[in-house]
């Protein structure tokens, strides 16, 4: 025994060392789970108070083009509305009557607080949090496009999986054709994503649009994810190898919106039914 | 006397984090260069200072940048590693006549070349490690080296730049 105690003795930097190391491989794999660690990450008071406040530094650099953004989306929603208010007049009355599907998505606006974009795994903090309504696994989207998905929430703050996360898988659509679609960032270019499982006999063209499937009951369907840019059809590959540049621009992100499905829950017990039998 | 060293020290930590989750973790030079100034304060812990209180240290600034970064155990794995490996390197590079003890290893210990020799290999073991680990794997192997190699010169610079301006007026 007294040996044991010996070598303990003997080897105490090296096994704290080993120690650490273990638990530090234990807590980047629990970080890396979907919802992983609750409590220490930047959603949590004192960091996202931090955040906010050399937030609140930059934004006046940007303040001018902020403005210019939120006035065109502003200009750009009051012309939809003015095209659903002139369409509602032919819509058939029944088709209307369904309360539940005319409301099945709430938009929450939210101020981005903390943003990265040249790291492997990029996370978003925003000011919204539970208290507003923030769940995790909403869908985040600014007015161009998709920008990811909420991981972990806190009283008053969430965290943002955003789409350059090494992990974060999109189900889309390319939107001439229809055929469904993964998209996926490549790690390399903040600007870019790739487009996986496109069959090969599908037509595509450069400058076509690819949007979100609304197959995951995340994101409604028809949000942008970006434009290709460029594709290739090599001999051997079942499918063709595409490149998209992204539709919104995640270094310049200062607005979102969550969006909540309300009808989230019957769409994925429904399906979990089917599955299991 | 000890007691002074320690507020220094603790002043110190509060600054380096500080600076690095304020300021540093929103610049990035040529879309691949990092600066992970925070490790200065590591590296400039005293010289005679047990392996353990410098790993524990070390993973109590690694875990306090990673909250911010939202990595958990990243950056307090990869500077676990460095304290580690620390005082061996120190004592390979022990200059002539030794350390006298208490003394911190900046560049009004033994000058800049000596003090560039002993930051350069740990920060660039830091980064290589740190960014194979966020690329979780080798799949982007040469994009994953070229980051860690252009932060590694970045991180050196700005810990010269601050040595300058705060560690040297002590050698006249």
């Amino acid at each position: 025994m007294q040996r044991l105690f010996l070598f303990l003795y003997n080897y105490r930097a090296f096994l704290t060392f080993l120690l650490l190391e273990v638990f530090c491989g234990w807590l980047i794999v629990r970080n890396n789970n979907y919802q992983g660690a609750k409590y220490f990450n930047s959603s949590a008071a004192v960091s996202a108070n931090l955040l906010e406040t050399s937030r609140s530094v930059h934004e006046y650099l940007n303040l001018k083009e902020v403005n210019e953004v939120l006035a065109m989306e502003n200009a750009r929603l009051q012309k939809q509305v003015e095209q659903y208010k002139q369409s509602l007049y032919n819509l058939d009355i029944r088709q209307s009557h369904d309360i539940d599907v005319l409301n099945q998505y709430n938009f929450i606006s939210a101020k981005v607080i903390n943003n990265s974009t040249r790291r492997f795994d990029n996370y978003i903090t925003i000011n919204k949090g539970l208290k507003q309504g923030i769940e995790p696994g909403m869908a985040v989207i600014d007015n161009l496009g998709i920008v990811g998905k909420v991981k972990n929430v806190s009283e008053h703050y969430s965290v943002i999986t955003s789409i350059l996360h090494v992990n974060t898988l999109i189900s889309s659509k390319l939107r001439s054709t229809g055929d469904l679609c993964t998209t996926k960032w490549d790690g390399i270019d903040p600007t870019m994503a790739e487009v996986l499982y496109l069959p090969r006999h599908v037509a595509i063209s450069i400058g076509d649009s690819v949007v979100t499937s609304g197959y995951n009951a995340v994101f409604p369907e028809n949000i942008p994810v970006g434009v290709v840019e460029s594709f290739e059809k090599t001999e051997d590959a079942l499918f063709y190898s595409v490149k998209i540049r992204l539709a919104s621009n995640l270094n310049k992100l200062s607005y979102v919106y969550l969006v909540k499905n309300n009808m989230k829950i019957e769409q994925d017990s429904i399906q979990n039914i089917t599955f299991e039998k | 006397m000890i007691t002074n060293r320690l507020i220094i020290q603790f002043v110190s930590f509060f600054a380096y984090v500080l600076v690095q989750v304020m300021f540093l973790q929103n610049v990035v030079l040529f879309d691949k260069s990092f600066c992970f100034l925070y490790i200065a304060f590591l590296l400039l812990l005293p010289v005679d200072m047990g392996v353990i209180g410098l790993m524990v240290l070390g993973f109590i600034t690694g875990f306090t940048v990673d909250i911010f970064y939202d990595t958990l155990g990243i950056h307090a794995a990869s500077s676990v590693l460095i304290m580690f490996i620390r005082n061996y390197w120190l004592n390979m590079i022990t200059p002539q006549g030794g350390y006298d003890s208490g003394s911190m290893p900046s560049i009004e210990l033994n000058g800049w070349q000596w003090f560039l020799g002993y930051v350069l290999p740990l920060i660039l073991i830091h980064h290589i490690v740190l960014f194979y680990i966020s690329s979780s794997g080798f799949g982007l192997f040469w994009f994953t080296l070229s980051k860690a190699l252009l932060s590694t010169l970045f991180t050196a610079v700005v810990i010269m730049i601050v040595q300058y301006i705060f560690y040297r007026k002590r050698i006249t």
